[in-house]
């Protein structure tokens, strides 16, 4: 009897055991297992944003440790300058806005009061595949009060999608779409993929009639074209988005072609033309308009990068220098004034068109309570951006974000270029100390080809002695049409603006903006930017950003704004009476090299050395 | 005893049997997007006003160039363009036939070795069954691109409920229940496959509840859909076409004998819609109202009024005639004969 009951019970046990593994196969609970650990691992990493007055909000994900953290600019926006952020562990972080990409709805923000904040790792987001498993963890309709993220699941459902631009600012290129939900309120909030690398920021969707709850169709801003802009973001700057001053189209037989060029771009002046064939931009090819878009779409203004273009059967390969889309000042304006500050519009609920100057709230409220209750009427728009809940006037700001907040015109937050201007100088200066040099510098050498070489750089005149000739230049307060030596471009201005910074550092130099981070031939990471503006011409000057590095690398001078730079790469960097001195020097001007200098010896004075 | 033994081998039968699905258990289905996006074609046609898209979904279901999509105004042109997951163009793509009471149409190009999908090898799914939707949704791919991917579950194989005030649709049959938002403007006619990228249905049109305002995400079953496909390719409910050389009969029905009236023909094709019923007509006498549209003259599917007037002058007088309309979303037969007068001119 016993042992009969005891047999039952084991197979009943089995029974019971073999049923429930049967329902839930192990493979199935490694996967679930997975998942939960995923999303354990990086949800320290999602902040809750929240205005500083309470109302409104969104969210965000932290990238460093030391508190920068990714959102959309719609959210940052109704949100102010200082916001109040939370974490999972529960607790409220005050945070300070850093940089904008209003076109590219991206703002870059950081947190204050610790430097070992959980952090995302980046992914690379060009592997991500159609049909990949993808999360999206965020605040959506600012439901958790104790700053717990929440979780959507879903699979990417398609890549490089171009968005067309809603309003007159806003664009989405190269995009993420997903069926993963997303809600207002996710706005801002990391896109993971299923093994955690940060992927994309969720930012946009499409509603259209069904009101404004998810309908399968989400869009994440990739993180590699965040990861362009990120060193301009860090930089305090609104930044832009660039153009290439010319329009493609596309064929019959399918090649894109230029169909409209700017004379006064530097792709024209780099020969492209009317009808030539756009092959390939940044090194990705080009078969249709929307991949144009979307390749030049991920990369802010001032990058050069190769552009290949095929004309009667000839492939050309040209380094194309970006334009910004809006002019100096043009976009601060759009933001600032009455139709930047709004959101991009929205379609009126019918009926009810909103009154002009009134706040965003008001307009998003309306459409909602219209959403309900007229009959669903498709909209032509294209997908707009979560609307922030609420939105009331920020706070007064906290003391904490005082101390790194500088309001400055033209730039978000003047802190942070300031920050990064010293980082940059410093580097620099590690490797030398220039600031009693203030007599002439004297470089003397060869072109390479055997022919002696000399500059005489001070403080009123330069003078370059070449194999062409002698070059004098009287410095004046305009320094805009002195073009010697011929052919160079305005080599002993830049010469000039070369010893000026590092004599007198960004203080006193002359106006200095730090413009972030560059790509460079020869160079595989990123390099910073400085640039100068005196005497009525401006300078760009590129650093190595290595701990160690902190060289200068190259600079271009441009006269005026629509003719190309005089550029200067220095090389060989060498140990002179305790400086680092460069002693090779290449000088470009377009598409022609002016010349290959050694040099031999780079001396520097003192004022006091030249004038006994 | 027995029993253990019957359960230790039913547990271990199950393991087995639960692993090979289980395999996948959070796997991608970026294989699966591959095997299915060339045989996804983007439609556009008609529309593209008053809110209408003017762009649907489609899947190849031949190499040599059927198409299979949702029967809808934006095949309401003789100018359908379908573009190929590869970015090839196909323009006036031929209207082969269609099925209104499944919602369906099948299309034609001229193209050979396409990727396609077999009907007759399509899977079923019950219900829990995960499921990708693969549509041109919001038209958010253009040439080359790849259609949008969604996931979802197969909430149930039912009948689906329509009727006025409800859901609003002529649709008669089963439908896949979904559980995920597939029927977004510019799916209809997309695809339905298992998570391997095995073909299981059509998506349908967008679908409102007109009583509480939600949405009904549905799928045809292929089988629903399968003889009446293999009958539109065959040629057996073709629609009528103007070059016809059919002999008209000399004594031929017209409109005005039966006793209706067209809408006026002022499009390139007008949908046949009655305007107006004579009192004490055949019209009158079989139902026909105002406002019905006309889809089938004797199982021909006409598509303009001037393709109804031109196939009501092949019929005989003496013959009665069977029309197919729809009437508020409900699709009604009826037959109409003149009276034994008319019958006597036969020659």
């Amino acid at each position: 009897m016993k042992l009969s009951l005891l047999a039952w019970g084991a197979c009943l046990a089995v029974g019971l055991g073999s049923t429930l593994y049967a329902e839930v196969p192990a493979a199935v609970l490694k996967a679930e297992a997975d998942r939960i650990a995923v999303v354990k691992k990086v949800r320290p990493s999602v902040v809750a944003i929240f205005a500083a007055g309470g109302q409104g909000g969104g969210s965000g994900v932290l990238i460093s440790p030391d508190g920068y953290a990714l959102s959309n600019y719609h959210v940052t926006r109704g949100a102010g300058d200082a916001m109040k952020c939370g974490l999972d562990d529960g607790k409220l972080y005050d945070a300070v806005i850093v940089g904008i990409d209003a076109v590219g709805d991206v703002a870059l923000i950081k947190l204050l009061g610790r430097d070992d904040f959980p952090y995302a790792e980046m992914g690379d987001s060009d592997t991500v595949r159609t049909g990949d498993w993808s999360f999206a963890m965020g605040n959506p309709f600012l439901l958790a009060t104790d700053f717990t993220p929440t979780v959507t699941y879903g699979i990417v459902s398609g890549v490089h999608r171009y968005q067309y631009p809603s309003g007159t600012l806003l664009e989405y290129a190269d995009c993420i779409q997903i069926d993963t939900s997303i809600n207002p309120g996710n706005s801002g909030g990391p896109l993971f993929s299923a093994t955690g690398q940060l992927i994309g920021i969720n930012g946009r969707g499409s509603f259209e009639k069904r009101g404004r709850v998810n309908v399968g169709v989400g869009y994440a801003i990739s993180i590699n074209q965040i990861k362009n802009f990120l060193g301009h973001l860090k930089a305090g700057l609104l930044v832009d988005h660039a153009t290439m001053g010319a329009q493609v189209s596309t064929k019959e037989d399918g090649d894109v072609v230029i169909s409209n060029i700017l004379d006064e771009s530097d792709a024209y002046r780099r020969g492209v033309r009317r009808d030539d064939q756009m092959v390939s931009f940044a090194g990705r090819p080009i078969h249709t308009v929307n991949g144009f878009k979307n390749a030049l779409g991920v990369y802010p203004k001032g990058w050069r990068l190769p552009m290949v273009y095929r004309r009667d059967g000839q492939r050309q390969e040209v380094l194309v220098r970006l334009r910004g889309v809006h002019r100096t000042g043009e976009l601060e304006a759009k933001l600032a004034g009455g139709n930047g500050k709004k959101a991009p519009p929205r379609p009126a609920p019918p009926g009810k068109q909103p009154e002009k100057g009134k706040d965003d709230k008001d307009g998003e409220k309306k459409g909602k309570d219209d959403n309900d209750k007229t009959p669903p009427k498709k909209q032509p728009e294209q997908p707009r951006p979560i609307p922030l809940q609420g939105g009331q006037p920020p706070a007064p700001m906290p003391e904490v974000v005082k101390k790194v907040y500088e309001k400055k015109p033209g730039f978000v937050n003047y802190y942070f270029n300031k920050l990064n201007q010293d980082r940059v100088w410093k580097n620099l200066t590690a490797r030398g100390d220039f600031s009693k040099m203030d007599g002439a510098w004297e470089l003397t050498g060869d072109d390479g080809r055997g022919n002696a070489v000399e500059f005489q750089i001070d403080d009123h005149k330069v003078h370059a002695s070449l194999p062409l000739g002698e070059s004098p230049l009287t410095i004046t307060d305009n320094l805009s049409e002195s073009p010697q030596p011929p052919g160079s471009g305005g080599l002993n201005v830049a010469l000039y603006l070369w010893r000026r910074f590092l004599l007198l550092g960004p203080e006193k130099a002359g106006e200095v903006v730090y413009l972030g981070t560059f790509p460079m031939p020869g160079q595989t990471n990123l390099v910073d930017g400085i640039s100068l503006k005196h005497a009525g011409v401006e300078c760009h000057l590129y650093f190595d950003p290595a701990p160690n590095g902190g060289h200068l690398l190259a600079m271009e001078m441009f006269a005026d704004e629509l003719s190309d730079p005089c550029e200067i790469y220095f090389a060989d960097y060498a140990e002179v009476e305790g400086r680092s001195l460069p002693k090779r020097m290449s000088v470009r001007f377009g598409d022609q090299i002016f010349g290959s200098f050694n040099l031999k010896d780079v001396h520097l004075n003192t004022k006091g050395e030249v004038a006994p | 005893m027995s029993n253990h033994r019957t359960s230790l081998l039913l547990a271990v039968l199950l393991i087995v049997g639960g692993m090979t699905s289980a395999a996948q258990a959070g796997e991608s289905f970026a294989s699966a997007v591959r095997e299915v996006s060339p045989k996804t074609v983007k439609i556009f046609g008609a529309g593209g006003f008053r809110g209408l898209e003017s762009y649907q979904s489609g899947m190849l279901i031949s190499a040599e160039g059927h198409i299979l999509t949702a029967w809808s105004y934006v095949l309401d042109t003789n100018y359908i363009t379908v573009i190929l997951d590869d970015g090839r163009r196909f323009e006036e793509a031929k209207l082969l036939g269609a099925d209104p009471r499944l919602e369906l149409a099948v299309l034609k190009i001229d193209a050979k070795d396409l990727a396609h999908f077999d009907l007759s090898k399509a899977e079923k799914a019950e219900g829990g069954s995960r499921v990708l939707a693969f549509s041109n949704l919001y038209g958010v791919a253009t040439g080359n691109e790849q259609v949008s991917v969604q996931h979802g579950v197969v909430a149930t194989r039912t009948q689906l409920e329509a009727r006025r005030g409800v859901y609003e649709t002529s649709f008669r049959g089963q439908v896949y229940v979904l559980d995920a938002v597939t029927n977004n403007p510019g799916a209809a006619g997309g695809v339905l496959t298992d998570r391997r990228g095995h073909l299981l249905g059509m998506l349908g049109k967008e679908l409102r509840n007109s009583m509480n305002n939600t949405w009904l995400n549905y799928a045809v079953p292929v089988d629903q859909m399968q003889q009446s496909v293999s009958d539109i390719i065959e040629g057996i409910s073709r629609p009528v076409q103007l070059q016809d050389d059919r002999q008209k009969p000399e004594l031929a029905l017209n409109a005005d004998l039966l006793g209706f009236a067209l809408v006026p023909d002022v499009l390139e094709r007008t949908p046949p819609f009655i305007d107006q019923v004579r009192s004490e007509s055949p019209a009158a006498g079989a139902g026909l109202q105002p406002d019905d549209l006309v889809l089938f003259v004797n199982g021909r599917l006409v598509q303009s009024c001037k393709i109804l007037i031109d196939e009501l002058e092949r019929i005989d007088r003496a013959d009665p005639v069977k029309l197919t309309i729809i009437r508020q979303q409900e699709l009604l037969e009826m037959e109409l004969s003149l009276n034994s007068s008319a019958t006597g001119t036969k020659p």
